[in-house]
């Protein structure tokens, strides 16, 4: 019996591998191509691999501004994978993550109480807001079957223009052209982990934002694998009508889903507001939202993948400005490459799942 | 207030053109807006290059095509996912756009044609109430646009007239490249230049007005002229109102038409389907 069980996890591990092979071939296909192009221009694509091994990884401060970037493309990944997993599509992240910035930055603002009480309230109510920006799809979506990817878009840009109305109107900090609101109280700040890590140099700004990430994805984890809710949440993604007539309402599963999707998406949010800026600065994201979408895809929305292919994310971005500045290759390179990672990916699962049929 | 309106709608309007024929063909396409973006892009390469407007337009609506032949080739040959797909376009075009960032020199407007009682426009103006009325009998009077639709609305329909689905797919998403493109060189040609991310989620509110004239030519192009007339009102700015929430407006009325409270929208039957 012992001997079956190891043969079963070992088979799982190799399902496990084989499910990542497609993610695995479009990076080196990422990889190859950019070094093409290098080529093409005429400049030595060995330079640039190297670049790619030493810029992230070259000392602790590297892997610091790595860890930094990857912090927001974990929660985004995280939020598009949860709502993947019960067939639905959260393309609204970059609006949730706005509103919950925005709600973040105005608690911590306008609250005074010691960091114990406000920070949970600042991450709580960027959580709700969140929620809420992405419940509204997911009722629309259960109660008059209105297309939750559509209805994403459009609540991303009437999220763009309300926080532009917001903070260039109602709580612009005074005196300024910049649109963006004042600091936030020093009480709401999370630290930076070089206060802790000696290793670190103070510039750093790779901060605790980073750890919630990381306690997000485990929770993320044991919440789709263990939990009676993670299980209705992955039966209406896989088989709605049977999750249907065992009992679970394939409505209300949606309205939820798309509400902790859009909590989760709001971390990003506060992970920038309460970790970084400590103000909320109109625009602030570089398109996390729909780089979370390449993250989900790449780790084949398991949360432990998502946490590495986001920072695989987090030093491609560190490359993309170490090429710029060494080889004076446009950063657009790599959102280029980005672009056809993600289209291959898609194509090489569907050639795959078709053929295994 | 009407020469800004019809200056804002028309590229609105051609992508929401090429919207309709690839959503009709089944085909979702969330990629209009990096064609528009790469159809802007090719008109200014296009045209500093060779000094002529009309390469510039060719080469315009050739590099939008080869993004739609890249969603279609991706979609209908390999039936991959529709939406993650045309994510995946919109981050290309920004990429190559901003690695091959032209420069600011400014570059010619394709020609003004001075109509009696309507003023000088573009040419591509007068085009689109043209392709508009063209379009409706196209797609709903003809066999041609019967088929076109049929690959949208039911499969079994053209497997028993044993027709190809995937060709009329790849036509429409072909034909969504050309109109996107034409809309994204009319954008680059009206202000002479090109700058990172200027179609500014233009091909999402094309989509918008696609869904918003329930998948129809007539009905599709006359929501692009509302909202390119929020977005003049905005620009206007005569009555104190937040600019901000008319930019919004076309947003939240295409969520109110897509939730059924206010007419109804219907997507073709088989929109995005693919295995069958």
């Amino acid at each position: 019996m012992f001997a079956s069980l190891l043969r079963n996890k070992e088979s799982q591990a190799k399902h496990l591998f084989v499910s990542f092979i497609p993610s695995l071939l479009a990076i080196v296909g990422f990889f190859l191509l950019c070094g093409l192009v290098l080529q093409i221009r005429g400049q030595d694509p060995l330079e640039f691999y190297t670049i790619i091994l030493v810029s992230g990884f070259a000392s602790f401060d590297d892997f610091g501004y790595v860890l930094f970037n990857a912090t927001p493309l974990i929660f985004t990944g995280l939020a598009v994978a949860i709502g993947y997993k019960s067939g639905l599509f959260n393309i609204g992240c970059e609006g949730q993550l706005y509103i919950a910035a925005f709600a973040a930055a105005w608690i911590g603002i306008h609250l005074n109480l010691p960091p114990f009480l406000l920070i949970p309230f600042c991450i709580g109510g960027a959580m709700i807001a969140g929620a809420g920006w992405g419940a509204i799809p997911g009722l629309l979506k259960a109660r008059y079957g209105a297309h939750e990817v559509i209805n994403t878009i459009m609540m991303n840009f009437i999220a763009f223009a309300l926080m532009n109305y917001l903070v260039t109107s109602v709580y612009q900090e005074p005196g300024q052209m910049i649109p963006q609101t004042q600091q936030i109280h020093e009480a709401a700040r999370l630290p930076r982990l070089a206060s802790f890590l000696p290793v670190l140099p103070q510039s750093n700004p790779l901060n605790v934002s980073f750890l919630l990430a990381c306690g997000c994805a485990v929770c993320c984890y044991i919440f789709l694998t263990y939990t009676r809710w993670g299980y209705e949440l992955r039966l209406v993604g896989n088989a709605r009508d049977a999750a249907a007539y065992g009992g679970i309402n394939p409505g209300t599963v949606t309205i939820w889903v798309m509400a902790l999707s859009g909590a989760i998406a709001g971390l990003a949010g506060v992970a920038e507001v309460m970790g970084y800026r400590h103000r909320f600065l109109d625009n602030f994201s570089s398109g996390w939202g729909f780089t979370g979408i390449a993250v989900a895809l790449l780790g084949r929305n398991n949360p432990f993948g998502i946490l590495a292919a986001a920072i695989l994310f987090g030093s491609l971005n560190k490359v993309a400005l170490d090429i710029e500045i060494l080889l004076e290759v446009p950063r657009g390179l790599f959102l280029a490459g980005q672009g056809m990672l993600i289209i291959w990916l898609v194509s090489i699962e569907s050639i795959s799942r078709s053929s295994k049929d | 207030m009407i020469p800004s309106t019809l200056r804002l709608a028309t590229p609105l309007g051609f992508a929401a053109l090429g919207g309709i024929y690839s959503e009709r063909a089944g085909v979702i396409n969330l990629a209009l807006e990096g064609m528009m973006l790469i159809g802007a892009f090719g008109y200014v390469i296009g045209t500093q290059a060779s000094g002529s407007v009309w390469i510039g337009l060719l080469v315009g609506i050739g590099f939008a095509l080869a993004l739609a032949l890249l969603h279609a080739v991706a979609t209908v040959t390999f039936h991959a996912d529709q939406i993650v797909t045309g994510v995946g376009i919109n981050i290309l075009a920004l990429g190559i756009t901003e690695y091959l960032l032209p420069t600011t020199e400014q570059v010619g407007g394709l020609p003004h044609w001075k109509l009696p009682f309507i003023g000088a426009y573009s040419f591509i103006v007068y085009l689109l109430p043209v392709l508009m009325v063209a379009s409706h009998i196209l797609l709903f009077k003809t066999p041609w646009g019967l088929r076109l639709r049929a690959a949208g609305e039911s499969t079994e329909a053209l497997a028993a007239l044993s027709l190809s689905r995937a060709k009329w797919q790849y036509i429409g998403v072909l034909l969504s490249g050309i109109f996107a493109g034409i809309g994204g060189c009319f954008l680059a040609s009206e202000v002479h230049y090109f700058t990172k991310g200027m179609t500014a989620g233009r091909g999402y509110l094309a989509l918008a007005a696609v869904i918003f004239g329930n998948w129809r030519p007539l009905s599709g192009i006359a929501a692009c002229f509302l909202f390119g007339f929020a977005t003049a009102l905005e620009l206007a700015n005569r009555w104190n109102i937040p600019g901000q929430l008319l930019n919004s407006l076309p947003y939240i009325l295409t969520m109110v038409v897509l939730a059924g409270w206010v007419g109804t929208s219907r997507p073709p039957a088989s929109l995005g389907k693919m295995q069958s």
